[in-house]
């Protein structure tokens, strides 16, 4: 209990410090949201009137001081450039990225750790370092560019090379214009493929990576050894004594792994023009719209705490040797 | 004097002969490529041959011939340059900036995990809290912040890739520091009457050298992504400075017709970038298995001696 209490303790400090640091790097960086708001011809007078409108005008200790009042009553403020509530403008971004991160997170563990299984247990030598270099390839494709190899694909590339009409996919935003909410759900899912392809890849790579060399050196334990010398079948000794000890780690992986579900998407939402955090977060710097980006970074960074606290619970649950 | 130096040199030599054996294809690829693109303008004759005429020699295929008969590796692009040549330009930058921006944050890192592990206490505390809170922020998050908010170019890339990157290297090192720190030849170094700035220098810091350069080498290939991501979005190096990820972004439009211009600069990233992991990888064993047998080596009364 003691313990648990310190844990939340801890995240609360981490929250604070990382908000702080935040609203110092904002504010201390050239560039005034009044100026990017208003027509090009307004006069002094009308700048500092905005200014004094938005509240920009008090001392940054007082800024500060009244942006974390609100924020500990749950507010987040209002949107500089929008006038919309930043909670607003974070409902209405929040599930796209939940949508492309979270699907591709459990894609990429699912056939990550079986990709990674199939290599450490099953494949020859040569299938093993072939599925290896592909892995190590994919992991550093930065994903823009991946995006863009594949949009290549399978849109102009698809009519060169001559595949089937279902394979040419839309490559722009969450569904056919014009659509509106009518839009069909195969009209929808073809335009998810794309994104989602792109953000499941390089993970799936990189879980493969890591479940393989996990079973390897569960693999090579002497509990396995023993096990395999008392004669117990091969799959026997894989389920119960390779893969035991050896998903616990991808698991705690796995909680590491879940704040990137809301940050992971950046470049396929700027790629494939999907409204989500990454975009939102983008626009809101280049306008300076300090609430929108504080209020992003804050949700970002709850996402990290809940992510590590969720690794330490899992770890905690598996682990016997932890619960002393 | 000069036999100091010369037997300095001597020692340097052979060092870098291990490092060079050790490196392996890894290492000698990424020594070609940064040698391509040092020596760029002086092998081809394309780099200085001025933009003319641009509807005839421009998008022409890899391998083809443009339309006045001059043939290219890769192709060119919108503009009618060599994108072969481009490539290597874009090297300078992108080796540069993840190599600079790795081993700022490797010195960053360095220098605040020993201060941390040497003093420990508050400063520690400090020091800890706040590498922790940058970990909270996703980088590319924290870099976006940074990097759109002052103006975007080459130094302030460096700048950013350092300050976001010195947290996991300052906890290595931290932990080298505090293992080596309660031993008996620092003790006795300490007891002999040294200052504690050259204990730390001379007899812990070099214990913490060898995983500081494995994180710094491993850091390259995720600098030159993430310098490649910003220069993407266009918050890196602006055109029309040559980076292979504003090549990417340059290529963008022109995705449809001529495919070869945005993809032929990743896959000179994927490689190097997978050469950079891998050299890290190769250094790692040989880092930290040298190591158990450099602190046998040096005992305490060694340790301690006068050395100049």
């Amino acid at each position: 209990m003691r313990q648990l209490l310190l844990r939340v303790a801890d995240a609360a400090l981490l929250l604070w410090i990382v908000t702080t640091l935040t609203f110092a790097l904002l504010h201390l960086a050239p560039g005034d949201p009044a100026t990017l708001l208003i027509a090009p011809t307004a006069t002094a007078a009308e700048v500092s009137q905005l200014r004094a409108r938005l509240g920009l005008d008090a001392p940054l200790p007082v800024q500060y001081v009244r942006w974390l009042g609100d924020v500990l009553q749950g507010d987040l403020g209002v949107s500089l450039a929008r006038s919309v509530p930043v909670r607003t403008v974070i409902a209405e971004a929040l599930p796209v990225s939940l949508f492309l991160g979270g699907v591709s997170l459990v894609a990429s563990f699912v056939l990550g750790t079986g990709l990674g299984m199939l290599q450490a247990l099953r494949a020859g030598p040569r299938t093993d370092l072939t599925l290896s270099i592909v892995s190590v390839t994919l992991f550093a494709a930065p994903s823009f560019w991946l995006a863009l190899a594949l949009v290549a694909l399978f849109t102009s590339g698809a009519a060169v090379l001559g595949l089937p009409e279902w394979l040419r996919l839309p490559a722009f935003g969450m569904q056919s214009p014009g659509a509106g909410v009518d839009a069909t759900w195969s009209d929808r899912a073809r335009h998810a493929v794309l994104p989602l392809l792109v953000l499941s890849v390089p993970g799936l790579a990189g879980v493969a990576r890591y479940a393989r060399q996990s079973i390897r050196d569960a693999g090579a334990a002497p509990h396995v050894v023993s096990a395999v010398a008392r004669g117990l079948s091969r799959t026997r000794v894989e389920v119960r004594h390779i893969l035991r000890t050896a998903l616990t780690p991808l698991v705690v992986l796995f909680g590491l792994t879940l704040p990137g579900v809301i940050a992971g998407s950046v470049f396929v939402e700027q790629v494939f023009a999907w409204p989500g955090l990454g975009r939102t977060m983008l626009s809101a710097i280049a306008a300076r719209d300090y609430p929108v980006v504080l209020g992003l970074t804050l949700v970002y960074a709850c996402a990290v705490v809940l992510g590590n606290l969720l690794a330490d619970a899992l770890l905690w649950l598996l682990d016997a040797r932890r619960r002393t | 004097m000069a036999r100091g130096m010369a037997q300095g040199m001597a020692r340097t030599v052979v060092r870098l002969r291990r490092v060079m054996t050790r490196a392996g294809w890894p290492g000698a690829l990424l020594l070609l490529c940064a040698a391509g693109a040092v020596l760029v303008p002086w092998l081809s004759p394309e780099s200085s041959r001025p933009i003319d005429d641009v509807l005839r020699t421009r998008l022409a295929r890899p391998l083809a011939v443009d339309g006045r008969g001059h043939w290219h590796l890769l192709g060119t692009d919108a503009f009618g340059r060599d994108l072969t040549v481009r490539l290597f330009i874009g090297a300078r930058i992108s080796l540069f900036v993840g190599v600079a921006g790795s081993t700022l944050s490797a010195l960053l890192g360095t220098a605040l995990g020993a201060v941390a592990g040497w003093r420990g206490g508050v400063v520690d505390r400090v020091i800890v809290a706040l590498g922790d809170a940058l970990l909270a922020i996703p980088r590319l998050v924290l870099l976006l912040v940074i990097a759109a908010l002052w103006s975007p170019g080459l130094t302030v890339v460096i700048v950013v890739l350092g300050l976001t990157g010195w947290m996991s290297v300052m906890r290595l090192v931290r932990a080298d520091v505090q293992g080596v720190r309660v031993l008996p030849y620092v003790e006795g170094a300490h007891a002999l009457g040294a200052p504690a700035w050259r204990v730390l220098r001379r007899h812990v810091l070099p214990n913490a050298l060898g995983s500081a350069l494995v994180a710094t080498t491993l850091g390259v290939g995720n600098a030159i992504v993430l310098e490649s991501g910003l220069s993407f979005l266009g918050l890196g190096v602006q055109p029309p400075t040559a980076s292979w990820g504003n090549m990417i972004a340059g290529g963008r439009e022109w995705l449809l017709v001529a495919p070869w211009i945005a993809l032929v600069p990743g896959v000179a990233l994927i490689v190097t970038v997978v050469c950079a992991t891998l050299l890290g990888e190769r250094l790692a064993p040989w880092v930290t298995r040298a190591r158990p047998g450099a602190l046998r080596a040096r005992s305490a009364l060694h340790a301690a001696a006068p050395r100049s």
